[in-house]
């Protein structure tokens, strides 16, 4: 049976629609409510809160801490401040993409990486010949992601942490409700919000006072379905959706490299070597094969498939991750790639797709063909290549004075 | 006149309420010098959120969103603009054994609660549901369609008819028989046809009587209730939302997208009359006597302000004259707006269902004498009541635990004479509304930081309303499509050329849809190219 959150006993009463699935070996909610509309609308417009304890945690420290995560990472550790937070990759030495998350430094010589998948081998081995002490700090600390517009306001009655002044991407260790927490200004939504991480010890009473606060804030938990719609809004990966981890699949075909998932970004190759630079050098030398895009589905051309069998158009209600092909032309001939995630954006009023798609198609403006089933039968709807991410407020980043 | 060069528009729109901005942003879009000119100190004309209490806002007037057609969203890119719609799903009605109805955001807990009060209608209620749904696509067309004249159409009226006929057609001969009962009869004899218990009756049936001075037994209502599940959002039919920030945000999004096609907007800057030269209307006089000209005029206003008070009647054909004198605006609705200190206490409470949307209509009965009240003049004693408390969904409305009350209130009337002055007759209506509703929420009157209480005839004095009709006229079967506003001028121009209306007036009437306001830009523009 899949192990209960810290925050299980509070989540469990909440949760009546008994929706559930397995997260990294945790139950996790994936919506409270049978319907997840109204956690969606929490995200955009009042906070969600979501329990994100069964993300991997590893606490790296000691003299080499810096070294090793360098060794490991994409991003350059050492332009890591203190208290600040870095989005990275890591790759396997072909510069295949194993996992992504967060880093976040605490101290000169003590770091916190967040993993989606179990990476305290990959650590370890890494970790030859340095002084560097690693704990898999997974099952002792429960996340909670606490997102929205309102989310810092309600926050900041419960701590003496100055959040307005807390920016983007950026730790801070304070107490929360009298509890030792940490809260980063991050999360996986695409807005305003912060994650909090607390010792399973004093889990329940930080989710109580949260409850408690957030009444006036409309806080509402939010499970797995809402948060992949407002993820995809904010143009942000899901492994094992839009990429599978090189160490998941035993197929080149399947495996995917930071460019072509337009994380480029998160490659600095002119840093000492690293897991996979001379692959990813190479690569970035020659061009990588695929583009990573976002596309706006012309729904007004789904909607005439419709009316061709007097229907009015449908629109994915949630978010779909199953991947179908994407053509140069409606004709259905030259594929150009897959759409792997999509979704009917309620705030942007648009059908928004994630896509990987051969660069010469990947310019912003281009028209291309997403594949959309109607009743049975395929066909290729005209859809453009915007810019990403889809959804992005102001408000995600700024700071107050 | 001040300089002519820097007063001159190709178009002028008087009213900057939502289908007035509109119609300015289709006419920027396509490249015309617009301005809007208002007389108010805010946008949105019944489309407005105001501060009128510190950090409590309201939406004075309209408060849902459902009609807005989703090709307006979609071409004014409105969502850029700062549209935000929150679905409304769950609401609550108290009933006066102490019972409540609820519904709820999925089907599931829905019918749970219905099959609490009724295994039959829990059963018929999808089937219903489906009708409603069939019914919405069925006129989805017809809001989009410029009404031919049928005693002239011309071609492309004719084209319009014969489109108009196959749609009809292609829905199958039960659906048509089925609109065209609901066009023509009363809501309390279709909810009869449908359900059996009272309560859902009168819950599923009360918006036949929205804005309309009928009752639910009064044939014609049966369309209003389908007017208002005409809306969509996101491709759901019949679903209705909530701005953030109140419907004035509606109207900010679309001023935002008039100007950012390069249309000017100026508020507090009243019109007096349209200034007409051998039957040519060549720009606008203010109120304050500036002037300005513009190659064409479009009123926003109501049928009454449009052709009566902006124009001179000799303008004017008799039918026309005749047509608008007799055209039934009698508003039957008023507005009580409540800031709160906390949320209301409901005696009848389901524990599950939040107060969100609440409905005062324990039973057909109590609406049909709500009406009763209302027939001869006056409102009712205890009148009928759909109240949204948005601040459960939307924090910008008031403060952290604090919240706003929008209360729609029918029946009341445009005078009421018995009561006393206008300040009288005011508060009469204000107490009875407040003291209704304290006998379901018994800690009202305690939590109550402000209010604002808007009669029929404060709509028409503060909006511009015409008798205080929140649809700029009554939505009957007589005032819709080819008679909106009269027969052979439901076209958006009028006899005065370059004169066009694109107010809720015309079709497909009223509500926040943007239908009129679009439609009419886009005859202006085929007649001016």
């Amino acid at each position: 049976m899949p192990r209960k959150s810290p925050f299980h006993a509070r989540t469990t009463e909440l949760c009546t629609s008994q929706n559930w699935q397995e997260w990294s070996g945790y139950f996790s909610a994936d919506s409270y409510e049978l319907d997840h509309m109204r956690e969606y609308n929490a995200v955009r417009t009042t906070a969600a809160i979501f329990d994100v304890s069964p993300l991997f945690k590893y606490h790296v420290r000691g003299r080499d801490a810096g070294r090793l995560l360098d060794r490991v990472v994409t991003r350059d550790v050492s332009k890591c401040r203190l208290g600040q937070v870095v989005y990275t990759t890591w790759c396997d030495d072909a510069g295949k993409i194993i996992d992504d998350g967060t880093l976040a430094r605490f101290g000169d010589d003590a770091y916190r990486l967040t993993a989606a998948m179990p990476s305290i081998d990959w650590l370890q081995d890494n970790a030859l010949g340095l002084e560097v002490e690693i704990d898999d700090v997974t099952h002792d600390f429960g996340g909670l992601s606490v997102q929205g517009p309102t989310s810092r306001a309600l926050l900041q009655q419960l701590t003496d942490a100055d959040l307005g002044r807390l920016p983007y991407f950026h730790i801070i260790e304070s107490e929360l409700a009298g509890a030792p927490v940490r809260i980063s200004r991050t999360g996986y939504t695409g807005d305003l919000g912060f994650e909090i991480f607390v010792e399973t010890s004093y889990a329940e009473q930080v989710w109580d006072a949260l409850a408690e606060t957030g009444r006036a804030y409309n806080l509402q938990p939010a499970g797995n379905v809402a948060l992949d719609v407002v993820r995809i809004e904010a143009g942000l990966l899901l492994i094992d959706a839009d990429f599978i981890s090189s160490v998941h699949t035993l197929f080149e075909v399947q495996k995917s490299t930071p460019y072509e998932l337009g994380l480029g970004w998160t490659v600095n190759l002119s840093k000492d070597s690293f897991v996979g630079r001379e692959a990813l050098r190479k690569e970035k030398a020659r061009g990588p094969s695929w583009a990573t895009v976002g596309l706006v589905v012309d729904i007004l051309a789904l909607e005439k498939i419709y009316a061709d069998y007097s229907m009015p158009l449908h629109l994915p209600y949630t978010s779909w991750t199953s991947a179908v092909p994407v053509y140069a032309g409606a004709e259905q001939k030259n594929p150009i790639g897959k759409a792997t995630s999509g979704t009917w954006s309620p705030i942007l009023k648009q059908y928004v797709v994630l896509a990987r798609v051969r660069p010469e198609h990947a310019k912003i403006g281009s028209r291309i063909f997403v594949e959309e089933t109607v009743e049975g039968r395929r066909y290729a709807v005209p859809a453009e290549v915007v810019k990403l991410p889809f959804f992005d407020p102001a408000r995600k980043k700024e700071t107050l004075s | 006149m001040t300089a002519a060069g820097t007063n001159k528009y190709d178009a002028i729109v008087i009213g900057g309420g939502h289908n007035g901005l509109t119609c300015a942003a289709y006419l920027a879009k396509a490249g015309r010098k617009t301005l809007v000119l208002e007389s108010r100190h805010v946008l949105g004309g019944a489309a407005v959120t105001e501060e009128l209490y510190p950090g409590f806002r309201y939406t004075v007037c309209s408060y849902v969103v459902s009609l807005l057609r989703p090709e307006v969203i979609r071409e004014l890119e409105l969502a850029k603009h700062g549209l935000h719609l929150l679905p409304l799903q769950s609401s609550f009605a108290p009933m006066e054994n102490g019972d409540h109805f609820a519904t709820y955001p999925d089907a599931a807990s829905t019918r749970e609660e219905i099959l609490r009060h009724s295994k039959r209608d829990a059963d018929i209620f999808p089937k219903f549901e489906h009708l409603m749904y069939q019914m919405a696509y069925a006129v989805k067309p017809i809001l989009g369609a410029v009404p031919p004249n049928p005693a002239s159409p011309g071609l492309r009226g004719l084209g319009t008819l014969r489109d108009l006929g196959k749609h009809i057609q292609s829905l199958g001969r039960d659906t048509f028989h089925d609109l065209t009962k609901i066009m023509t009869m009363s809501v309390s004899d279709l909810m009869d046809e449908w359900f059996e218990t009272d309560i859902i009756r009168a819950l599923f049936g009360l918006n036949g009587i929205i804005g309309t001075k009928l009752g639910p037994k009064s044939p014609g209502t049966a369309y209003v209730l389908l007017h208002h599940y005409m809306g969509e959002l996101d491709g759901a039919f019949t679903a209705w939302g909530w701005q953030r920030g109140g419907t004035g945000g509606v109207s900010e999004a679309i001023a935002s997208a008039a100007r950012s096609h390069g249309a000017e907007i100026r508020t507090e800057t009243p019109v007096a009359r349209v200034i007409v030269k051998g039957g040519r209307a060549v720009g606008v006089a203010l109120e304050n006597g500036d002037e300005f000209l513009a190659d064409t005029v479009v009123s926003g206003c109501d049928p009454h302000v449009t052709f009566r008070k902006l124009v001179e009647e000799k303008e004017l054909p008799e039918d026309l004259v005749h047509a608008i004198d007799r055209f039934k605006f009698r508003g039957s609705s008023g507005k009580v707006n409540l800031a709160l200190d906390a949320l209301p206490k409901f005696t009848a409470m389901a524990a599950s269902a939040p107060v969100q949307m609440v409905e005062i209509c324990p039973s057909m009965d109590y609406l049909e004498r709500a009406y009763d009240d209302s027939s001869y003049g006056g409102f009712s004693k205890r009148p009928y009541m759909d109240i949204i408390v948005p601040s459960t969904i939307d924090p910008t409305m008031a403060p952290p635990g604090k919240h706003v009350m929008s209360i729609f209130v029918q029946y009341a009337s445009y005078d009421m004479p018995e009561y006393g002055n206008k300040d009288q007759q005011r508060d009469a209506f204000g107490n009875a509304v407040i003291d209704t509703l304290t006998e379901f929420a018994p800690n009202l009157k305690d939590i109550i930081l402000h209010k604002q209480v808007l009669t029929p005839w404060d709509l028409e004095q503060q909006i511009g309303l015409t008798e205080g009709n929140i649809f700029h006229g009554e939505l009957t079967l007589d005032q819709l499509f080819f008679f909106r506003p009269a027969p052979g001028y439901a076209d958006f121009r009028t006899p005065i050329r370059n004169y066009y209306q694109c107010g809720s007036g015309t079709h497909p009437g009223g509500g926040i849809t943007s239908g009129p306001g679009r439609l009419a830009a886009r005859e202006i523009l085929r007649d001016r190219n």
